[in-house]
């Protein structure tokens, strides 16, 4: 059996695996680095459940090989808290009531994270639309939405104090 | 689902990657994006024993303009396109990949890949139809210029050969009195098109439509041109009466199945419905270009 040699960098950390080119992403993360916060619910592209960062763009892992993330940095739902502090969308998911089941949560805030990064402030509307790509058959989404808005508002909150203390230096 | 057992390449450069194709010839497939082939390589629709992907090969993502015609790289991403501001300035393209899929398809999702897997249900080959665009097809020994109305041949079969890559599609430059539009219906978010019209006209200085390109999708075996539809546009002033009677010349060519998106009856109503709708947005941002 042909293998690949790949390095990864998975939230910060280096991992190196022989793989099969068959293998798909999500279980590399999952069976190889033990990192079952990714889940897998339909196996087909469809419902989102496994979405992580790769180099940046959120990606459905079961749709992506692991030999395609070769050399590529990725992030998943373990590598969103700093320590014993919850990310702000993890929060949010929290005080909002955000999941009631839990299992698309994990690819539900890492497709959240992907559409803050590239929309600090998006609209309701914006917020349905970017997160088309994951199911939840629990919630009705309502909840979901508005812990994005939390999360949103939060983070816009954080980074114009962190400019604000910049420019304060600066001046 | 595990995809059957594969070798994987990653050539550096073009030149490789054909060369690995004309060596494994019927044997490999090129890797693109991967929404469209690794879900056919789970379903093991498809059991190649090679993987060319193409990731790293340098300039095939670009979208540029020359004197006379736009050129959008096989590599692109929907999302890429949906944000270049040289594609803000065609509408009907512009239309087209922000229905596509979902946020993480159009995020890896390509134009190359979309049309060379050519599902008959697909957004880009209706764009591609109406505006009469080239794919270029290149392998080690040519470059073809395929005319997009000769390279969507049936479900799942282009003009493609097997040694060779798409590499770019070529649209011409967007003239004065040009305007389109791409709308679809789809049963939820995400899903494929139930049924997809692309429709471009252009318009004469006294307002007449002197060109027009129809291209449908998700309606027959294959996305095609509504030929019949642009026989009975070009000459007319526009009118709801001439785009109905386009409309039902467009559903009169299609070749729905019915299935889980529908009786044969509602596709063909859906697909003279989205001319007609179309058709007036293409005819006010033709007017709008004027």
């Amino acid at each position: 059996m042909m293998t690949k040699h790949i390095s990864i960098t998975v939230n910060g950390t280096v991992h190196e695996a022989d793989v099969e080119p068959r293998l798909l992403l999500v279980h590399l993360l999952r069976d190889d680095f033990g990192l079952t916060g990714t889940h897998i619910g339909c196996d087909t592209s469809n419902c989102g459940a496994c979405t992580v960062h790769v180099n940046g763009r959120s990606a459905k892992s079961c749709t992506m090989l692991a030999v395609q993330a070769d050399g590529a940095e990725v992030r998943t739902i373990e590598g969103m808290a700093d320590g014993a502090t919850l990310h702000p969308l993890q929060q949010a998911f929290w005080d909002q009531h955000g999941l009631q089941c839990g299992f698309c949560t994990p690819g539900m805030i890492m497709q959240a994270a992907w559409l803050l990064a590239t929309n600090a402030d998006p609209s309701d509307a914006e917020i349905r639309e970017g997160i088309s790509g994951n199911l939840c058959r629990c919630t009705g989404y309502l909840n979901i939405v508005k812990a994005i808005q939390q999360a949103a508002a939060e983070m816009s909150a954080a980074a114009e104090t962190q400019t604000g203390a910049t420019a304060s230096v600066a001046g | 689902m595990i995809p059957a057992a594969f070798d994987y390449v990653r050539p550096a450069d073009l030149g490789e990657a054909l060369r690995i194709l004309r060596v494994r010839e019927g044997e490999a497939k090129v890797l693109s994006g991967g929404y469209s082939l690794l879900p056919i390589l789970k379903l093991r629709l498809a059991q190649p024993a090679l993987l060319v992907d193409i990731q790293d090969i340098g300039g095939l993502d670009a979208i540029v303009e020359t004197d006379d015609e736009l050129k959008i790289g096989a590599r692109c991403t929907h999302r890429q396109i949906l944000e270049d501001p040289v594609i803000a300035r065609y509408p009907m393209l512009h239309d087209v990949p922000g229905g596509i899929g979902d946020p993480q398809v159009r995020n890896w999702g390509t134009i190359g890949g979309s049309i060379a897997h050519a599902d008959p249900a697909s957004d880009w080959p209706a764009a591609l139809l109406a505006a009469n665009a080239r794919v270029i097809c290149r392998s080690e020994a040519s470059e073809r210029h395929v005319p997009a109305r000769e390279f969507f041949i049936d479900t799942f079969t282009t003009a493609l050969e097997p040694a060779e890559v798409v590499t770019e599609i070529h649209f011409r430059r967007r003239p004065k009195g040009m305007g389109g539009a791409y709308m679809k219906i789809e049963r939820r978010a995400g899903d494929f098109s139930t049924a997809g019209v692309a429709a471009l006209t252009r318009l004469d200085a006294s307002g007449r439509i002197d060109w027009a390109g129809v291209g449908v999708t998700g309606v027959s075996p294959s996305p095609f041109a509504a030929i019949a539809a642009e026989e009975v546009l070009v000459g007319g002033m526009p009118s709801d009466e001439l785009f109905r009677k386009a409309g039902a010349a467009a559903a009169g060519q299609s070749r729905p199945a019915a299935d889980i998106r529908g009786p044969v009856d509602f596709k063909r109503a859906m697909v003279a419905e989205l001319t007609v709708r179309s058709l007036r947005i293409a005819v006010q941002r033709a007017l709008a270009n004027s």
